[in-house]
């Protein structure tokens, strides 16, 4: 039996954006705020930085142009040059084409790999799960979760906290066997 | 005063797209209601039974196919390109409308897209994988068509990377290959909706291992977002690419009635006018079958029947233009070729093409047939018919009489052509019940977003 940490949770959205904006002014760095669909405004209510997902996405779509235009030439320069009916080789407008169908599928891999790796999932165990009424945050739920490894938790204090901001529900995340 | 005309003006597009009072949580009761259904419903079964006898079909003609040669098909010279051909364009096109709404009318924030952008981007899906089966079979060796890979071989042998083919193969895998993507990444949260509602630990096993643990949490929600904007923004070059790709297959030939530089754009819009179609016929039914009218609501077939006028009168003005410039050019054979198309033997090909694509969607200037929905539902079977005759007038129509009168000749298909093009519907059609029957046809977590109080600054005074 070890805990994790404590769930909170509000009404709607507004509610959950307004608690945010409290939890990260009261100095808890490790929480999150757990909604059916994305709010607007929460990242900045969190205090998150932007995403880096975008470094990653550029750099795999460069690779992919790289590749794309590399591989064409040098096919048609060293490997396997195909004379047909005297065109040139290096016909570099020619390769546009497949140049940007490969940049947009290695975009396409660094946004939804890339964005599995910075979620860091598939992770099918995690303890917010342990909640039973957590799972209606994928309906109609709005929850923050407070984690035992944020620096200032302390788990009387961090419960009542969450009480003060307007959290129902409260409940100690912990694990049953 | 500005902030209450915002205020108003979300609450009338809510009411407007999403009537009757909804919640978040009858939102997710309704959409997630259907796969979750304990007795199928009987229409389901019938089209399934259709749909797996078409299936039947295309399996059967497929392998006789592979065993006999393209020999069985229509195809001839001068008409070395038949119905395979035909087919693939118009599967390709319909698959373009589905990306258009799930990627281009996101960026432009058309909330509108949020009830049928699931459903466009799965029949995008299954419509480019009707399309690909044509490229792999027209090749007559079927069991070589991974030669289209740029894969080092014994034979030291590699594609011709300056060939339109070629061009076309890149496009179209990358194509499937991102909108696999972004349909997948669509479908996290809501699968994880699926897992969460779950009554039995088989389908909590099946939805949970696809979910990837989703939590809903607003540290995923951030990348998430970010990787859903950032495929949307990619997909928007890459769909306009496709189809111009697809019609450079024709425009870099010299062959009069192809070699026009005004393809790749009337490729497209045609692509995205006959794609409407399908999605406006597909929700019909849906809604029909499933009772989803306040989910995909008049609003929404009417403002699909708007980009079907637009995209209409986009291809009519293609029509005009080429006769124009046919005309304009001073080139004999140039001209012959539109003449030919209009008044030669195949008149009735060009002629259904002009009826079903010019004439029908001009109704749609009216409110009153936008908003009908029997004749929209014959008018967007209507669309594809005579999109389908688009691609016959181009590609028949033009090879059957070129340069000289001793290489003319006449096409007809075989029933092979018939049996491999019905087949395509049974893959299509069982790929897409089965879609409606185990995942949610409407995304949820967007869904939501068309409430006013999704936004949290909904009734703010700052």
């Amino acid at each position: 039996m070890a805990n994790y940490g404590i769930i909170a949770k509000f009404e709607s959205p507004s509610a959950l954006l307004h608690a945010a904006e409290k939890v990260r002014d009261s100095g808890f760095t490790n929480f999150d705020c757990h909604s059916p669909f994305p709010i607007h405004g929460m990242d900045e209510a969190m205090g998150l930085k932007r995403s880096k997902l975008g470094f990653i996405i550029g750099a795999m779509g460069l690779t992919g142009a790289l590749f794309g235009f590399g591989l064409q030439t040098w096919v048609h320069l060293v490997e396997y040059p195909l004379n047909i009916s005297g065109k040139p080789y290096f016909a570099y407008p020619a390769y546009l084409i497949i140049t940007f169908e490969l940049m947009v599928l290695f975009s396409a891999f660094g946004a939804v790999f890339g964005m599995m790796f910075l979620n860091k999932i598939p992770r099918f165990n995690h303890p917010v799960f342990y909640s039973d009424k957590f799972s209606d945050v994928s309906s109609d739920a709005f929850y923050i979760s407070i984690e035992l490894t944020d620096p200032i938790f302390d788990e009387n204090k961090t419960k009542s906290f969450l009480k003060e901001i307007g959290g129902t529900d409260i409940e100690v995340l912990s694990d049953e066997n | 005063m500005q902030k209450s005309d915002y205020k108003s003006r979300a609450l009338v597009n809510a009411e407007q797209l999403l009537p009757g009072n909804q919640t978040f949580t009858s939102i997710t009761n309704d959409i997630a209601g259907v796969p979750e259904q304990k007795k199928t419903p009987i229409q389901w079964w019938l089209l399934f039974g259709l749909a797996l006898s078409l299936l039947g079909v295309f399996a059967g003609s497929l392998g006789y196919l592979i065993w006999e040669g393209t020999g069985i098909w229509g195809i001839n010279m001068p008409v070395a390109w038949g119905w395979a051909i035909i087919n693939f364009v118009w599967w390709v096109g319909i698959g373009h409308a589905g990306t258009l709404i799930s990627a281009i009318l996101h960026l432009f924030r058309q909330n509108w897209r949020n009830a049928i952008n699931r459903f466009a981007e799965t029949m995008t899906l299954f419509a480019v994988i009707c399309a690909l089966v044509f490229p792999g079979i027209h090749i007559g060796r079927i069991w070589v068509a991974y030669w289209f890979f740029p894969l080092p071989n014994q034979m030291g042998m590699w594609p011709n990377f300056r060939s339109p083919l070629i061009w076309d193969f890149f496009a179209v895998f990358t194509y499937f290959t991102v909108s696999l993507l972004f349909w997948y990444t669509g479908l996290i949260p809501d699968l994880a909706t699926l897992r969460d509602r779950a009554k039995t630990s088989l389908r909590k096993k099946v939805y949970g291992f696809f979910a990837l643990g989703w939590r809903g949490g607003n540290r995923q929600w951030q990348h998430y977002e970010l990787a859903y904007l950032v495929l949307a923004g990619i997909s928007t070059p890459l769909v306009l690419s496709v189809h111009s790709v697809v019609s450079s297959d024709f425009a870099t030939s010299v062959i009069p009635g192809w070699h026009t530089t005004i393809f790749p754009p009337y490729f497209v819009a045609g692509a995205i006018y006959s794609g409407f179609g399908m999605v406006m016929t597909l929700s019909i039914i849906a809604r029909k079958v499933y009772n989803l009218d306040h989910i995909i609501t008049l609003e929404h077939l009417d403002k699909m029947a708007q980009i079907m006028l637009l995209t209409g009168c986009m291809v009519g003005y293609a029509y005009a233009m080429e006769f124009f410039v046919a005309w304009y050019s001073g080139n004999p054979y140039e001209s012959f070729a539109f003449v030919n198309r209009a008044l030669g033997p195949y008149w009735w090909g060009y002629w259904a093409m002009i009826f079903c694509n010019v004439v029908v969607p001009q109704f749609f200037w009216f409110t009153k047939y936008r908003r009908h929905i029997p004749f929209l539902f014959i008018t967007s079977i209507l669309v594809n018919i005579g999109m389908w005759f688009e691609r016959f007038v181009i590609v028949v129509i033009t090879l059957h009489r070129d340069f000289l009168p001793g290489a003319w000749a006449m096409y007809s298909p075989t029933i092979w052509d018939v049996a491999i093009y019905l087949g395509t519907f049974g893959l299509f059609f069982t790929g897409f019940l089965l879609f409606l029957r185990f995942l949610p046809m409407v995304s949820i977590a967007e869904a939501k977003l068309v409430l006013p109080e999704s936004n949290p600054h909904h009734g703010d005074d700052h």
